[in-house]
């Protein structure tokens, strides 16, 4: 609440799409090389996460976190409309659960076939 | 650190351009084979026309290791016709689109794909793509081939499209075409195809592009050259945020193939057709809410209160069984897959789905809202067949379902997911995650370069393929097949073609214009505003329905949008000027598709064509083709009889035109 206030314009919907996680990434780039629109730019400073400048250019393939050699450094947010529309319902108990909720159920570990 | 304003009110700077700017240097490369689209009919044309000997360069606008529509996955194949498991053959399935289209696709290009789909399958099987079970996961289940092991979609009695681990299908192309030593440009926004003297309608040579990071630009002078970029999404659906995240393609949707090649007097048929559009960021995430469509075909859909929506056949006769949602009923020849570039379906070739009065059902208080897809009451196989196997290597579905959602939690041993909460009306159609499109949205369905037996176009020395930019061209697997065609077709060419001369002219008048956008004030309109009042225009002057006035209005509108707001919209680095130049190919491409629904003075059932002032549908003398070109930059109109390809100068059968120029 402190920082200093800059004329800035508004953040972009979306202004995420993707997630770094500072301890894992190592500033690659790999994620920037293969994105199709160049939503992300690197760093200024070596070896630290790119910058997400064109968010509202990403189609949400997930290539940038399929393309990454440390899992767990990237991962892709759809916008929070597409999000807080994805719901589902567990069968036997009723319950309600959504995609990004706040007390979030185990993850299912079963990986995809083949 | 992630976000652009993280950054700098962190660090309270600017922070530069991250590329070296070259502004106005000129890179100049030469090739027996330019490829200009890298997606995955471009990566085909590239292991073809290689394969064949040709020195080829591929310009691609993103990069081409994971871009284009196709780039992100693809989970079932169409028109494996040949396969050993397969009831249908590539006529009598050329035959059911044609049929459907009634006469309004291409035979060479439908035939191609169902005569060498499978064969190209098993190319891509050799780079690394896995298209069999081998783990026998999914042994003993009805759509599979215990010999073969071979997994099939849809229509388990006739096996012609089939279900494929392709996640990694770009990826497996990318590192071929790198064995083979193709030259790979990415980041290039093409601005032009140059020709012999600069002229129109004369022989291709060669293609200017721009690079969207250094700014820096390039002349390729090629033998042959072939056009295999996508689709034009953002000619009227476009939102200044939010902008792809609904959709199956990307912002590199930009109709650059197609403008270049009108503009080098390319003859194009059927830009008149127009379908729904896409919903953009308004909509959900592809894939992500309960449907009962495409790679989710068959999935159980209930109501709030867990009551089953039924399932009808051809003729809206009740099926009681999950196995007959897969199979054709009495009276069908077989079923057609849906995504294959068409608008209309004879009944006799239509999947089962679900009930069509399913709206009329929810207004009169039969079926609860919200639609769950209940997953649980699929057979084992068939559930794990559509959520984990077809679901996780569908194109944006590996990451962005499949990963997020089981992380999230999602089990479907266990949970039901939602359908999006609409109006009624919208579950009209199956494919409930598309949501409902405003109507004034819509794209491009199936028009594009007009091509001839050896998927060449009315240019030398220029061929197409693909799925948006070839008029006929329809799914995934079809993109890959005119791609592998093609390259073998251009490759011949070039072997006997001179070696291109180039208009020195025509370059540099390329150049000043591409640089334009950089030189004007930067207190004017960026890309963006341009590109949605383009959308605006189209919205309105080229829905539906129109009429001569409008569509002549909406001309005279993008010209002025192209002279004025557009002559003064401004660029601040390589990446809006990539973004700049597109709008002016989709301006191009929207002057395309005005003209060409000008010269078709009938409205039509089978194209969604709607002429207000020629209201009467698909009399017997408009039944045809089209097609249009530029000739001294004046538009010119053809005629062409349905089944122009099976008519003299070609032979009078599919089978008899391809053994004449398939090339093998």
């Amino acid at each position: 609440m402190n920082d200093k206030v800059y004329m800035v314009s508004n953040p972009p919907t979306p202004n995420k799409v993707v997630e770094f996680n500072p301890d894992i990434c190592n500033g690659c780039n790999l994620c920037v090389e293969v994105c199709p629109t160049d939503v992300m730019m690197p760093n200024p400073e070596k070896k630290k996460p790119p910058i997400v400048l064109y968010a509202e250019e990403c189609w949400y393939c997930g290539g940038c976190v399929e393309e990454c050699p440390r899992p767990g450094a990237i991962t892709m947010l759809h916008p929070t409309s597409q999000r807080i529309s994805v719901n589902w319902k567990r069968k036997d108990t009723g319950e309600y659960f959504r995609l990004g909720m706040k007390d979030p159920p185990p993850s299912n570990t079963r990986p995809p076939s083949g | 650190m992630a976000t652009w304003h993280e950054y700098i009110q962190k660090e309270g700077t600017l922070p530069e351009w991250p590329y070296p700017i070259g502004y106005g240097k000129v890179n100049e490369v030469t090739a027996d084979v330019l490829i200009i689209g890298g997606g995955v009919a471009g990566c085909h044309v590239a292991i073809s026309a290689a394969n064949n000997g040709a020195k080829t360069v591929v310009a691609e606008r993103g990069m081409a290791k994971r871009s284009g529509a196709g780039g992100a996955g693809v989970d079932h194949w169409h028109g494996a016709c040949t396969n050993p498991c397969s009831k249908v053959t590539p006529e009598m399935y050329t035959r059911a689109v044609f049929d459907s289209a009634h006469g309004y696709t291409s035979i060479p290009v439908r035939y191609i794909s169902t005569r060498e789909g499978w064969d190209t399958l098993l190319d891509c099987e050799k780079m690394g793509v896995r298209i069999r079970d081998v783990e026998d996961e999914f042994k003993g289940a009805d759509f599979r081939d215990e010999e073969t092991k071979l997994m099939f979609a849809y229509d388990y009695k006739n096996r012609h499209v089939i279900r494929v681990w392709g996640y990694n299908i770009k990826t497996c192309l990318y590192n071929q075409m790198k064995r083979l030593g193709v030259a790979v440009y990415n980041r290039i926004v093409i601005t032009s195809l140059l020709t012999e003297g600069g002229r129109q309608g004369t022989k291709v040579v060669g293609a200017t592009g721009v690079n969207t990071r250094s700014g820096e630009f390039y002349v390729f002078r090629s033998k042959a050259t072939i056009i295999a970029t996508g689709g034009v999404g953002r000619l009227w659906s476009f939102a200044p945020e939010l902008t792809a995240s609904g959709t199956m393609g990307d912002l590199n949707s930009a109709g650059v193939g197609q403008a270049v090649g009108w503009k080098a007097g390319a003859e194009f048929v059927l830009m008149e057709q127009t379908g729904p559009g896409w919903m953009y960021g308004f909509g959900y995430a592809p894939y992500s809410m309960a449907n009962a469509s495409n790679t989710y075909h068959g999935t159980p859909i209930v109501d709030a209160e867990g009551k089953e929506v039924p399932w009808v056949d051809f003729k809206g006769r009740q099926l009681e069984t999950v196995e007959e949602r897969f199979l054709p009923s009495a009276g069908q020849k077989f079923q057609l897959g849906i995504g294959i570039g068409l608008y209309y379906y004879l009944k006799e070739y239509v999947l089962n789905e679900l009930t069509p009065d399913l709206p009329k059902r929810i207004l009169e208080g039969e079926f609860k809202l919200p639609l769950y897809a209940d997953l649980t009451r699929l057979p084992e196989p068939e559930r794990r067949a559509i959520f984990g196997m077809m679901v996780g290597n569908e194109g944006k579905t590996r990451i962005p379902i499949y990963d997020t959602f089981t992380k999230a939690g999602f089990d479907p041993d266990k949970d039901m997911l939602q359908a999006p909460v609409m109006l009624p009306e919208a579950y009209r159609v199956s494919n409930f995650w598309s949501g409902m499109s405003p109507p004034y949205l819509r794209g491009l369905a199936g028009g594009g370069l007009l091509v001839d037996w050896d998927l060449k176009t009315s240019l030398e020395g220029l061929y197409a393929a693909g799925g948006s930019s070839l008029f006929g061209g329809g799914c995934h697997g079809e993109s890959h097949t005119t791609g592998r065609y093609a390259g073998r077709k251009a490759a011949a060419y070039a072997r006997m073609a001179p070696e291109p001369v180039v208009d020195r002219q025509q370059i540099e008048a390329e150049k000043a214009i591409a640089y334009e956008p950089l030189k004007q004030s930067k207190d004017g309109i960026g890309w963006k505003e341009l590109n949605y009042a383009i959308a605006r225009v189209m919205q309105d002057y080229c829905g539906q329905y129109k009429n001569e006035l409008t569509l002549n209005l909406g001309l005279r509108l993008l010209k002025e949008l192209r002279e004025t707001e557009g002559a003064k919209a401004f660029a601040s680095n390589p990446h809006e000027l990539g973004r700049l130049l597109e709008c002016f190919s989709l301006i191009t491409v929207g002057e395309m598709t005005m003209n060409a629904s000008l010269v078709r003075k009938a409205s039509s059932l089978y194209l969604d064509f709607y002429r207000l002032d020629y209201p009467e549908l698909d009399p017997p003398q408009w039944q045809k083709l089209l097609p249009i070109k530029l000739e001294d930059d004046r538009v010119k109109v053809g005629e062409l009889p349905f089944d122009h390809h099976l008519k003299p100068p070609y032979a009078p059968t599919y089978e008899e035109n391809y053994q004449l120029h398939c090339g093998l």
